[in-house]
């Protein structure tokens, strides 16, 4: 069984202007220890994805249909409480924003003890050992010290260690990290992925990473979906997506990024734009722009096949 | 060559010290407090003895002055320092404690208005609006003409027409605070509303609840003596600041001294009271901390 399953999935906004489909039909699995990267542009419904998993969809969104089990259990059918236990528990978050995701008052050490202290009882000076022994493991130099530190008093790489640190600390068996480097510098990002990676192999940890960005893709992650428009378009394992992309989005994507053997032209990019997640038109959600898109793409919503083994395609006109 | 004092790298001075401004306002807070607390024992008259043949003497450095009334005495006769020294456990006790149930009642309801929205923030700040709508020294008028002058009346009705001046400003700063990425991470980190609500966002909303209490302890100072000075706060002889500030006030071209001390008085509260906010909002901020 999967650690967690995600069958179905639509959370939708309403609002004065129409309903948001946000997410329109997401279905993934996260096996225990895997790494699955979500991948898609701004606004495509990443992170909605992720608050639904939790069950923190901001009003007015919500979620319509579908099923997440966590170890089979129906997240979707737990009681306030009981979804409550499960957040950071055995679901935690790392948020993009170091910066801010720091409570400014509280040192990091009293902050990661509460951590400790929220899911298990035990006493505060033991909790405050624990605090310093998860700044230690995410490699926070003189722990001790730092422990007592506030939020503002660290660099935005420590404070990301710290966020860490502090999601990990109760002991989570998936950890969802939205697009946990994107507001670091390049070196400093890749000292977090490696953390990241180390940390998730050490505790036999699954990840969900959410990212815009095909390097922290190929870093960190065995497998990848493709999301575009609330729906995954491409789901497969990380190097077949690198090596044989099947998608037109997806090959669309590769081709944004740039490459030495391109070296003097000007960055690629996809023609037009994601389309209005209110309109409730069939088809693809891709074929405005899509190059090879032919007439049944307008009208019919290609489903999700598995065009290889453990590769999937929702569009019936790639190339295999 | 020698080596000059100039030429030395600047060290920043640690500013770990307390600031001149918040000794002096702690210092004088307990100056004032103490005399307040140990009236009884300073002052060298009854402040409501009333000795006629010596009314409206000026203060003992000015000609007529005399001796055993420093600051000189009232239009009967009574001893200004006594009455002042007295007026403070009055008007000290009674903006303390109104300041500080205003503070308990506006506060909760600003958390919980500005935290939760929806249905609970539109009853809330329509109260608030209420409250703001009726003058609120003719609510303190309409409440102490039902419930009979009393000190607790006076303090019951203060608390309860001021603290919508919390709850406002307690939920503007909650709307932004619970919008901000920590308190999203606590949620995901399964605490519980009230704990995001007493651990993450009143501490950061500390600073504004800060500042407003010591204004509003000046504030109801001022409101005390107006009420008094309508005859429903503090009944006389029990002497109070404000009292005697609007009592004063009727010889204020041929006595200046009747309403300028407790004037002073009221001033040097507001302002050590003021300075010692200011010093403590920089201290519970840990951002301005070197």
């Amino acid at each position: 069984m999967a650690l967690l399953s995600v069958e179905g999935l639509r959370t939708q906004f309403a609002t004065g202007a129409g309903t948001v489909r946000a997410v329109d039909g997401v279905s993934f699995a996260i096996e225990r220890g895997e790494v699955l990267g979500l991948v898609g542009e701004s606004g495509c419904g990443k992170s909605v994805t992720s608050l639904s998993i939790m069950r923190l969809v901001p009003p007015p969104g919500q979620i319509v249909a579908g099923r997440i089990r966590l170890e089979g259990e129906d997240l979707l059918d737990k009681d306030a409480e009981a979804m409550r236990r499960v957040r950071g528990a055995r679901i935690a978050m790392v948020f993009q924003e170091p910066m801010t995701s720091l409570n400014p008052v509280f040192t990091v050490g009293d902050q990661i003890t509460a951590a400790v202290l929220a899911h298990e009882s035990g006493r505060r000076r033991a909790a405050w050992d624990r605090a310093v022994e998860m700044l230690d493991q995410v490699q926070v130099p003189s722990p001790g010290e730092r422990a007592r530190d506030y939020p503002h008093q660290l660099s935005g790489g420590l404070r990301q260690r710290a966020m860490i640190a502090l999601a990990l600390a109760p002991g989570p068996q998936l950890l969802i990290a939205d697009e946990p480097t994107t507001a670091l510098d390049v070196t400093i990002q890749a000292q977090i992925l490696d953390l990241l990676r180390r940390l998730q192999a050490e505790r036999g940890m699954a990840v969900l990473l959410i990212t815009h960005d095909l390097g922290v893709v190929a870093e960190l992650c065995h497998r990848v979906a493709i999301i575009y428009a609330g729906r995954i378009v491409e789901m497969a394992p990380v190097a077949r997506i690198f090596e044989e992309p099947l998608h037109p989005y997806t090959r669309g994507l590769l081709r944004c990024l740039p490459h030495p053997s391109r070296f003097g032209q000007p960055l690629s990019s996809i023609e037009g734009a994601p389309p209005d997640l209110r309109g409730a038109d069939a088809g693809c959600p891709f074929a405005p722009r899509c190059p090879l898109a032919i007439e049944s793409c307008r009208r019919h919503e290609p489903a999700l096949a598995e065009r290889r083994p453990g590769h999937f395609v929702a569009c019936p006109v790639a190339v295999v | 060559m020698s080596v000059t004092a100039t030429m030395l790298p600047v060290v920043a001075r640690p500013r770990r010290r307390v600031s001149f401004r918040a000794a002096f306002g702690l210092g004088a807070l307990l100056l004032i407090g103490g005399s307040a607390v140990l009236a009884p024992q300073l002052a060298p008259w009854d402040p409501a003895r009333q000795m006629l043949i010596k009314r409206l003497r000026p203060p003992m450095w000015q000609a007529h002055g005399l001796r055993e009334h420093p600051l000189g005495t009232d239009h009967l006769g009574r001893d200004i320092l006594s009455r002042i020294l007295h007026g403070g456990r009055i008007s000290l006790g009674v903006g303390l404690t109104a300041v500080t149930l205003s503070a308990l009642i506006g506060v909760t309801l600003g958390l919980l208005a500005g935290f939760f929205g929806g249905r609970a923030d539109a009853f809330i700040m329509r109260i608030v609006d209420v409250f703001l709508a009726i003058p609120y020294i003719l609510l303190a008028m309409g409440v102490v003409f039902a419930l009979g002058p009393s000190l607790l009346n006076v303090i019951l009705v203060m608390g309860a027409t001021r603290w919508v001046q919390f709850a406002r400003i307690v939920r503007a700063d909650v709307l932004s605070i619970r919008e901000r990425e920590f308190v999203a991470g606590a949620r995901a980190r399964g605490n519980r509303p009230l704990r995001l609500l007493l651990r993450h966002v009143l501490p950061n909303a500390l600073t504004p609840i800060i500042v407003v209490a010591t204004l509003e302890l000046a504030f109801m100072i001022i409101y005390e003596s107006a009420l008094s000075f309508l005859g429903l706060g503090v009944q006389p002889p029990t002497p109070t600041w404000g009292w005697m500030l609007a009592d004063g006030r009727n010889y204020v071209a041929t006595a200046w001294w009747l309403a300028t001390f407790p004037g002073l008085a009221i001033m040097l509260t507001v302002l050590a009271v003021n300075l010692l906010g200011d010093w403590l909002r920089d201290t519970l901020d840990p951002r301005l901390k070197v």
